[in-house]
């Protein structure tokens, strides 16, 4: 009988369940990545299959945007948590790989000062903050990319969801913790450069930024961040934790009854999606150059939960492609309309929210669910 | 001479090749029902905003015994589970399970592995799960974290799961999303999960509460064959299904017990008549 079973759920295996697809889109990732690499590397400027820097740099930002919608997607479309400060943990992230690339200008800078970012001479500082120290490590500062999103997000979900704070009071909470950050990394007085952020870079372990080749490294080196990412929540949710998460959004109460310690599995996914979200903000600061207290305003972490949402939340899958496809149009849009754009994705919210409640994603799902229910039936008139 | 043979016997016994220390042993924690009463609720009062909705209430559940709990509307009884799941926080009194755990020192979850299985008022299932998953997840495992994350099921494990089916009649479902499933087959996944639990006292809220007669009459027989080696409490409106599986009912009015006894006790109790069926009559 086990044995029949194990064949039954075999087939079935997760026919809708997260990362269903996940291996076409992995293929087809690698191929643009590959493509795209090797036309920007050999074929010569003026050839038709030549792909510019420019276009490089380009998707690799919008890979990082990417991942940081998986993390956002990790815990609201399965955990049901809206976050709308996801932006607070990818700045942290950023902010500490672009203290590792201030440091790495060393004598560059415009005051030549090798021990101090230009900032700091600026402001008439001695030495470096007891928080720059170390920070010219590459392998602390990655360290701290991770360690500086998990800790705040380990804290904050710790006390948000031991104390049972849920649904819309979450929220609000998350927007003001990124709030709290922009304020605190507008002063120059925080130390990482004021309202100017961190920028004019020169150069990543060694290799100079504005070469091609070390834009293609960053844009493959977060093609297969994403490929990673991707792969390691699919295995995350489709194991049993996974589905203690699913269960905690559907009915956190039921879960209780039946043992779980439910705020300890919220904590823990949220530190997990914290640190994504930490890793695509270190991989998106070299490629664009700067980062500023921005990225901690409410509205940018609010446009992550739109790409979700018209990706389609609670498919890894649909928030990649939200993601990309929303910040491909704004790109387009920016440059004819630009006054326009933010009407357009508020319309695009409205109207997704209003006609495809569960993304473009959810569209395929549907259709996907109803072939798949006939198939179930028929399989259930076999003789077992 | 027998200082030594004692010291010989404690060593053999300390490197006993089919005995791992005690110390390294799982701490099961012990239930001590040598009292025969599995359940020990002292002088429990609970308010909402000075409403009294627990008063001194006093209830002895014995061990393997089928109770019901019946009363008015308000009349306590799902406060009654809540103080004793964990969910809510009772004023004053004493609620022990076995002579030794006290479990309003206890939240939710520590409960629940303790042994102690509730079903809802209202069918709650995980909807987007499948009849298999969510059984899967009732089973009795280490809940921890870390341990989930690394679960995987085991032969023992499905072949128990196949049997759950079997009982609640789920067998040709157990694929399907529980969202899709009926109201009456919710109640009896439901009712399933708590079994997957192996646990010793089954809080049981209105099992019948929109089944059809067929499958109340089914729900009626599965309770019956629990009681023994479970210990279930049922709270129920539906006087014909307490008749059919009642031995002992305890009547709740205002918070406190107003009647203990066979049904037919119950029933011709004056007291009772009085407050509950009296007013039916009326």
């Amino acid at each position: 009988m086990s044995l029949n079973l194990n064949t039954l759920s075999k087939l079935f295996d997760r026919g809708d369940q997260p990362g269903s697809r996940t291996l076409p889109f992995v293929v087809v990732l690698l191929v643009v990545m590959v493509f795209a690499s090797i036309s920007n590397l050999t074929f010569p400027t003026d050839s038709m299959f030549y792909v510019t820097t420019y276009t490089i740099t380009l998707l690799g930002k919008y890979l990082c945007f990417a991942i940081l919608a998986l993390s956002v997607d990790v815990i609201w479309g399965y955990c049901g948590i809206l976050s709308l400060g996801h932006g607070a943990f990818f700045a942290l992230g950023g902010y500490a790989m672009g203290m590792y690339l201030m440091r790495q200008i060393g004598d560059r800078g415009v005051y030549g000062n090798a021990d101090l970012p230009d900032f700091m001479v600026f402001l008439n500082w001695d030495q470096l903050p007891w928080f720059w120290q170390g920070m010219d490590q590459f392998w602390i500062a990655m360290i701290m990319v991770a360690l500086v999103p998990g800790l705040l997000a380990f804290v904050f979900g710790w006390l948000a969801f031991r104390s049972r704070v849920t649904g819309v009071y979450l929220s609000i909470i998350t927007q003001a913790l990124t709030y709290a950050l922009l304020l605190s990394f507008f002063r120059n007085e925080m130390g990482f450069g004021g309202n100017n952020g961190l920028t004019d870079f020169k150069d990543i372990l060694g290799f100079n930024l504005q070469e091609d080749s070390t834009r293609i490294a960053l844009f493959v080196i977060t093609s297969l961040t994403l490929i990673f990412v991707l792969l390691l929540s699919r295995a995350i949710l489709n194991s049993r934790f996974g589905k203690v998460i699913v269960a905690v959004r559907d009915s956190e109460d039921r879960a209780r009854f039946i043992g779980y310690r439910t705020e300890r599995y919220k904590v823990w996914l949220f530190v997990y999606s914290a640190i994504i979200a930490g890793v695509a903000g270190a991989l998106y600061v070299p490629q664009v150059g700067i980062i500023n207290p921005g990225e901690f305003s409410p509205i940018s972490s609010i446009e992550i939960v739109i790409w979700v949402a018209i990706g389609g939340r609670g498919t890894l899958i649909g928030a990649i492609l939200g993601a990309l496809l929303v910040n491909y149009a704004k790109t387009r849009f920016t440059a004819v309309l630009p006054e326009v754009w933010l009407f357009a994705l508020g319309a695009l919210f409205v109207l997704v929210t209003l006609y495809l409640p569960k993304g473009l994603m959810g569209f395929v799902e549907q259709m996907k669910a109803r072939k798949l229910q006939s198939k179930q039936r028929n399989m259930q008139e076999l003789p077992s | 001479m027998s200082i030594l043979t004692d010291t010989l016997e404690n060593t053999q016994d300390a490197m006993r090749r089919d005995q791992v220390w005690s110390f390294l042993q799982a701490k099961e924690t012990p239930i001590d029902v040598s009292k025969q009463i599995l359940l020990y609720i002292e002088g429990l009062s609970v308010s909402f905003d000075g409403f009294k909705a627990l008063n001194d209430l006093n209830l002895y559940i014995k061990e393997g015994e089928l109770r019901c709990l019946i009363g008015a509307n308000g009349a306590g009884k799902t406060t009654l589970m809540d103080v004793i799941t964990g969910k809510t926080k009772c004023d004053e009194g004493a609620v022990y399970f076995g002579q030794s755990l006290n479990l309003l020192e206890k939240d939710e979850a520590e409960i629940a592995q303790l042994g102690i299985g509730r079903k809802f008022q209202k069918p709650t299932v995980f909807e987007a799960h499948t009849v298999m998953d969510n059984l899967e997840l009732s089973l009795k495992t280490n809940k921890g974290v870390i341990a989930t994350l690394f679960a995987s099921l085991s032969t023992i494990e499905i072949e128990r799961m196949d049997e759950i089916l079997e009982t609640i009649g789920l067998k040709e479902n157990r694929m399907m999303l529980a969202g899709s499933l009926s109201h009456g087959q919710k109640q009896w996944l439901e009712i399933g999960m708590l079994l997957a639990a192996e646990p010793r006292l089954l809080l049981i809220d209105e099992p019948v509460a929109g089944m059809t007669a067929q499958e109340t009459e089914r729900t009626a027989e599965l309770l019956t064959s629990l009681a023994g080696d479970h210990t279930v409490v049922v709270v129920e409106h539906d006087m014909e299904f307490v008749r059919s599986i009642a031995r002992t009912v305890t009547v709740l009015h205002q918070g406190s017990v107003l009647a203990e006894g066979s049904m037919d006790e119950v029933q011709n109790n004056a007291d009772v008549r009085q407050v509950y069926l009296g007013e039916e009559e009326a």
